[in-house]
């Protein structure tokens, strides 16, 4: 199992276990994170899975590819350590991973 | 009032859902009319996904979501539907016979015995972008699409996106508006590669302006719109402007459809789970649309749903007929209607 932190707008944070292969957005719905929607369900179609990833994890986590990037166009307040979480694989590599909910989705 | 279209059966939406009840109905000799917002069908797996692969269908263990509504279209090929496209139902109404005649936002007018809704998440319409106070302007100085050019003559005009709209746009409204600044987030576009040069080539002719960067905020008063803030790279700037068209993709609302009168449910509609029929008898919801105790938004559910719901819209359209269970392994009649026997 991965740890992975999520922090709502709110400050509140959410320590999870997720297994490898999973996505950190089924991961944040499984744990009802708030702010993170998902509309989609994962197809990587509607960006409202949008997340921040924490400065210490960008290099870590990789950049988006470009249909990501193209998705990332709908959200709100896009940043440079902006992804959709349901385009974010859980892997060893990633335990300890902190992510951030924008104050809302586009 | 234009010509009425006559059918036994009007199905709102040519999602997969949609699609599948066109073959229920029309083993018991229903015939169907379609009518979906976007130009064809499939519904979302058209729209959102039309490459992603499906896993839960019975029987194919894995099939692209555009493949699935090739194979749908295919399979009721014999029941010979009609589609209308690029349209929104709007009003309902029932004549004196029980007939629902059903309106849609160009005015034509369809008249069937039975209307099921197979609406998915609702139709597609443009996203409202993320842009604070913004629907204070909506429909005076900002729209979503362009209806009429004029709309925009002699305007500074944002044009926000990095899609063919915003590109299309930006491309055929410079020659009527005042001035044109276009902004997206990043230098990098979805649309076709041909409008971006163009675009980049009007720029390099100072007749529009491109800049990266996200609208932060909008300024006017009474809905007039007077500036824009765009967060860029460098800091925040102030764009005067007096029309905006934020093109920030589609989303599924569920639309004047709320206005039917039906019972609703979180913006779903309840439906008992013998003939998917909703509290108005004749008007039945079958797929994402629907709900009730342990609904699962799964295209197979909604294909069990159309089946079951078949049955009871053949008592409408054809009262005191007996209605014979069948199968179409066996049944020579079902057979005919198919084609094959």
């Amino acid at each position: 199992m991965t740890k992975l932190t999520y922090i709502a707008f709110d400050g509140t944070r959410f320590d999870v276990e997720a297994e490898n292969g999973s996505t950190v957005m089924e991961n944040a719905i499984r744990n009802a994170v708030p702010g993170i929607e998902a509309e989609c369900g994962g197809a990587c179609a509607c960006a409202t899975c949008h997340v921040y990833v924490d400065e210490a994890w960008t290099e870590k986590v990789g950049e988006p590819e470009a249909m990501e990037e193209d998705m990332l166009d709908f959200a709100y307040d896009v940043r440079p350590n902006s992804r959709l979480s349901c385009q974010i694989k859980v892997r060893d590599e990633l335990d300890g991973l902190v992510v951030s909910v924008p104050e809302r989705q586009g | 009032m234009s010509a009425v279209t006559k059918t036994d059966v009007l199905i709102v939406g040519a999602g997969p859902v949609g699609l599948f009840a066109v073959f229920e109905l029309g083993l018991f000799d229903m015939k169907c009319h379609l009518i979906d917002i976007l130009d064809r069908p499939g519904g979302q797996c058209a729209e959102l996904y039309p490459e992603k692969p499906i896993y839960d269908i019975p029987a194919l263990p894995s099939v692209g979501a555009q493949e699935l509504v090739d194979r749908l279209m295919e399979q009721i090929a014999p029941f010979k539907p009609e589609f209308t496209f690029n349209r929104m139902v709007s009003g309902l109404e029932r004549l004196e016979d029980g007939t629902f005649r059903v309106t849609t936002d160009e005015n034509e007018v369809f008249e069937a015995k039975v209307v099921v809704i197979a609406a998915g998440g609702g139709s597609f319409q443009p996203k409202r972008p993320p842009i604070p106070g913004i629907e204070a302007f909506e429909g005076k100085s900002v729209f979503y699409s362009v209806r009429r050019m004029e709309e925009f003559r002699g305007h500074d005009l944002v044009i926000v996106g990095g899609g063919d709209s915003a590109l299309d746009w930006t491309i055929n409204l410079q020659p009527v508006a005042k001035s044109v600044t276009l902004v997206h987030r990043r230098p990098e576009f979805r649309a076709a590669p041909d409008s971006v040069n163009k675009m980049y080539a009007m720029q390099e002719m100072k007749q529009l302006e491109f800049l990266v960067g996200q609208v932060a905020g909008v300024k006017g008063s009474d809905g007039h719109l007077e500036s824009a803030t765009i967060k860029g790279p460098d800091g925040d700037i102030e764009v005067a402007c007096t029309r905006m068209l934020p093109f920030f993709g589609l989303t599924m609302k569920l639309g004047p459809i709320a206005e039917w009168g039906l019972n609703l449910h979180e913006n779903l509609i309840p439906v008992d789970t013998e003939k998917f029929e909703t509290s108005v008898p004749g008007i039945f919801a079958v797929g994402d649309i629907n709900w009730y105790p342990g609904k699962l938004k799964l295209i197979l559910s909604g294909f069990h749903e159309v089946a079951l719901m078949a049955q009871a819209a053949k008592k409408i359209v054809s009262p005191g007929e007996r209605i014979v269970f069948q199968y179409t392994t066996s049944s020579t009649s079902l057979q005919k209607k198919l084609g094959v026997a």
